[in-house]
């Protein structure tokens, strides 16, 4: 294993029997031998992919794609077929919560028999039995026994424990939905103080936005292979691209007798007048279900002149287009701003602004004005959305309208924070 | 050797097991950890009001002479056949955790142990007072025995659990082999009634020379001898390298066959 690395994957498969008919019973094994059939379902075909330390990976892929096998293997519950693992240092896994929970004891009895399950000793339990019942906020209700929790509290303890292993290497599955919205912000801050303490972390997650935020190399498996990888935002909209091509084959058929006959009558002059602008655009990608499309978005100045170049104070208006195909209800609009490295300087949505949901019925145009633009000097660019909900997008166009902003301060970073100093030197 | 050393860093795992199974078993029972003590003394009851009372047989003190065998054989049969849901106990654990899977049989054979030793204070108790005495010279050979045992036991609960995995049906026949293995261990008789021919036969079931080594201290109130020590030994060794292999082999593929 090379020095800077502690996990090295090479060319793992992996394959699993699907049997048309088990037989389990020793009779059916001797009885039945032919009906033991089964089909070889590969899972893996060969992956392999090396972690520094210090590094926090993310497997992204669609269900049934091998990334959660990868995991497992990874944490040793299973074996590849052929290839090889490394991993260098103690592994701790978040992929089952909870293990060993005896519902009749204590939740501090059960911090140490989850705890020993992670292969911690006495003595490191009893170094980190007031952390863990810190962190799971369960105060006096620890030597109550575990079954009068609720599932919220019951999780939480679990989690805790898990994540106060401190492991070398920490394996996560999709499971920072644990409790509620405070307890979740919680659990994600700690992960990332894990890995600012240089912790390895692997997330298998379906949620783009946490592997972007704690890891710094995304790696997309695409039927047991690994498709592609890299910089978790570029990797992440070449995903996202290609899962809405899938969908959108699915769902072609009933867009297209709908879109087709709306389309007819909505077209009005703003789109004659907008073609010139689309073309402007460059990297755009647009995914979603389709009812509703973003056609291009203008970056204006408090005076209504369309320019690209601001400077910092100076007010900027965005004006999105939108074509409607079909009616959407319960509709907002979502922009976010991105430093052309990929950090989202900022994102907000109407809803999140408190303005009712919308129908949307015609085509149009919408604004939103940031009257005190306080970005540093840098390349923009914005994603913009027509959403139902925050999760079903029904046009989300990213990576469009270049703008760059100019700074006269010599303050440094991605935004502007008012500050005062106050300075005390001795005499 | 890598095996012994990652089953070291899990012990706290091991202890919490047995800790946790023992605390569990009797919880919710009025007399609770009491059974631990009861069980085996009203079953002693028993044999004494069979043995002496209804069916006479011609050894003295039968119902101690079954006794002191009757206790580690029930300790080796549970081991036997309880070792079958070890893993499907766990599946939930053993699907989503790693931990060295060696460490589910190691917990149940030690709980499993510990229940036996505790079943010993009323041996030690009953062996006092009946007449034969407790005597130290013997008794010091009993931990050597009992840990010899304990191998043997370890290395049955390693194949039987691992094995059920793949064939549920072991569960039901080993009921069988169970009962058919007490009847050709010396518990009920004396290994001197074994007829001359089948004594290499017998010796061969390591269950007989730990039987006759129990029998020898606690109810001769003798040391036992170095022979049947040694042919007890060998066959646990034997036994658990076989079962620890098999484990091994067959532990790889748990998480599919579950």
């Amino acid at each position: 294993m090379k020095d800077d690395n502690v996990i090295e994957v090479k060319n793992i498969t992996k394959k699993f029997k699907i049997y048309y008919d088990k037989g389990k019973m020793l009779k059916e094994k001797v009885l039945f031998w032919k009906r033991n059939k089964y089909d070889e379902h590969w899972v893996l075909n060969g992956i392999s992919f090396e972690v520094k330390r210090g590094e926090a990976v993310g497997l992204i892929g669609h269900n049934g794609c091998g990334k959660s096998t990868t995991l497992k293997i990874l944490t040793g519950i299973m074996y590849p077929d052929s290839g090889t693992i490394e991993l260098k240092g103690r592994v701790s896994s978040l992929l089952e919560l909870g293990a060993g929970f005896h519902p009749d004891m204590s939740g501090r009895e059960n911090i140490y028999i989850n705890a020993s399950i992670f292969g911690l000793s006495r003595k490191e339990i009893d170094r980190r039995v007031d952390d863990i019942i810190e962190f799971s906020e369960l105060g006096a209700y620890i030597d109550n026994p575990v079954r009068t929790y609720s599932s919220g509290m019951y999780m939480r303890l679990a989690f805790s424990v898990a994540i106060n292993v401190d492991a070398d290497i920490l394996l996560v599955d999709e499971i920072l939905a644990v409790g509620d919205v405070n307890f979740q912000a919680k659990c994600f801050n700690k992960l990332v103080d894990i890995k600012k303490k240089g912790t390895t972390i692997v997330i298998v997650s379906h949620s783009m936005g946490q592997i972007e935020e704690i890891c710094d190399r995304s790696i997309w498996i695409h039927e047991g292979l690994i498709r592609t990888e890299g910089i978790p935002r570029k990797v992440h909209k070449e995903y996202l691209t290609y899962m809405g091509e899938i969908r959108k084959g699915k769902i072609s058929v009933l867009n297209n007798i709908a879109s087709t006959q709306e389309s007819v009558d909505n077209e009005e002059e703003t789109v004659q007048e907008n073609k010139q602008a689309d073309e402007n655009m460059k990297d755009g990608n647009h995914r979603g279900t389709g009812e509703a499309k973003i056609l291009c978005i203008e970056t204006r100045n408090k005076r209504g002149e369309k320019v690209e170049v601001f400077s910092t104070d100076e007010p900027i208006t965005f004006r999105v287009h939108y074509e409607v195909y079909e009616e959407v209800q319960n509709a907002l609009f979502g922009l976010s701003i991105f430093r052309n490295d990929g950090i989202r300087c900022y994102g907000s949505n109407s809803r999140a602004d408190g303005i009712p949901t919308f129908t949307l019925k015609n085509s149009g145009y919408f604004e939103i004005e940031f009257t005190n633009n306080q970005l540093l000097q840098g390349k923009y660019y914005v994603d913009v959305c027509i959403a139902v909900g925050i999760d079903d997008m029904v046009d989300y166009f990213d990576t469009v309208c270049n703008f760059e902003v100019y700074s006269l301060y010599e303050d440094i970073g991605t935004i502007r924070m008012e500050h005062k100093w106050r300075i005390n030197v001795g005499e | 050797m890598k095996l012994i050393k990652e089953l070291w860093n899990y012990r706290e795992m091991i202890i919490s097991l047995v800790k946790r199974d023992l605390k569990s078993r009797y919880k919710g029972s009025v007399l609770g950890f009491l059974w631990m003590f009861l069980n085996p003394l009203l079953q002693l009851c028993v044999y004494t009001a069979v043995f002496s009372v209804i069916m006479k047989s011609g050894i003295e003190k039968y119902y101690l002479f079954l006794f002191v065998a009757l206790v580690p054989w029930i300790f080796f049969s549970m081991c036997l056949a309880g070792g079958t849901t070890v893993i499907f106990a766990q599946q939930d654990m053993v699907k989503k955790i790693y931990f060295p899977r060696q460490v589910l049989p190691i917990s149940f054979a030690t709980s499993q142990f510990v229940n036996m030793i505790l079943s010993f204070i009323i041996i030690f108790i009953v062996v006092f007072f009946s007449g034969i005495g407790l005597h130290a010279k013997a008794l010091i050979f009993l931990p050597l025995v009992m840990l010899i045992e304990y191998i043997l036991a370890l290395g049955v609960t390693f194949l039987t659990s691992a094995l059920t995995v793949y064939f549920r049906d072991l569960e039901h026949i080993l009921g069988i082999i169970s009962m058919a293995w007490m009847y050709l261990t010396p518990i009920l008789y004396d290994v001197t009634s074994v007829p001359e021919e089948f004594l290499p036969i017998f010796n061969l079931n390591p269950m007989t020379p730990i039987i006759v080594a129990y029998r020898d201290i606690l109810y001769y109130g003798k040391a036992p001898q170095v022979n049947t020590l040694l042919n007890a030994f060998i066959l646990g060794i034997l036994v658990l390298g076989i079962g620890e292999v098999t484990f091994a082999i067959l532990q790889r593929h748990f998480v599919e066959e579950l």
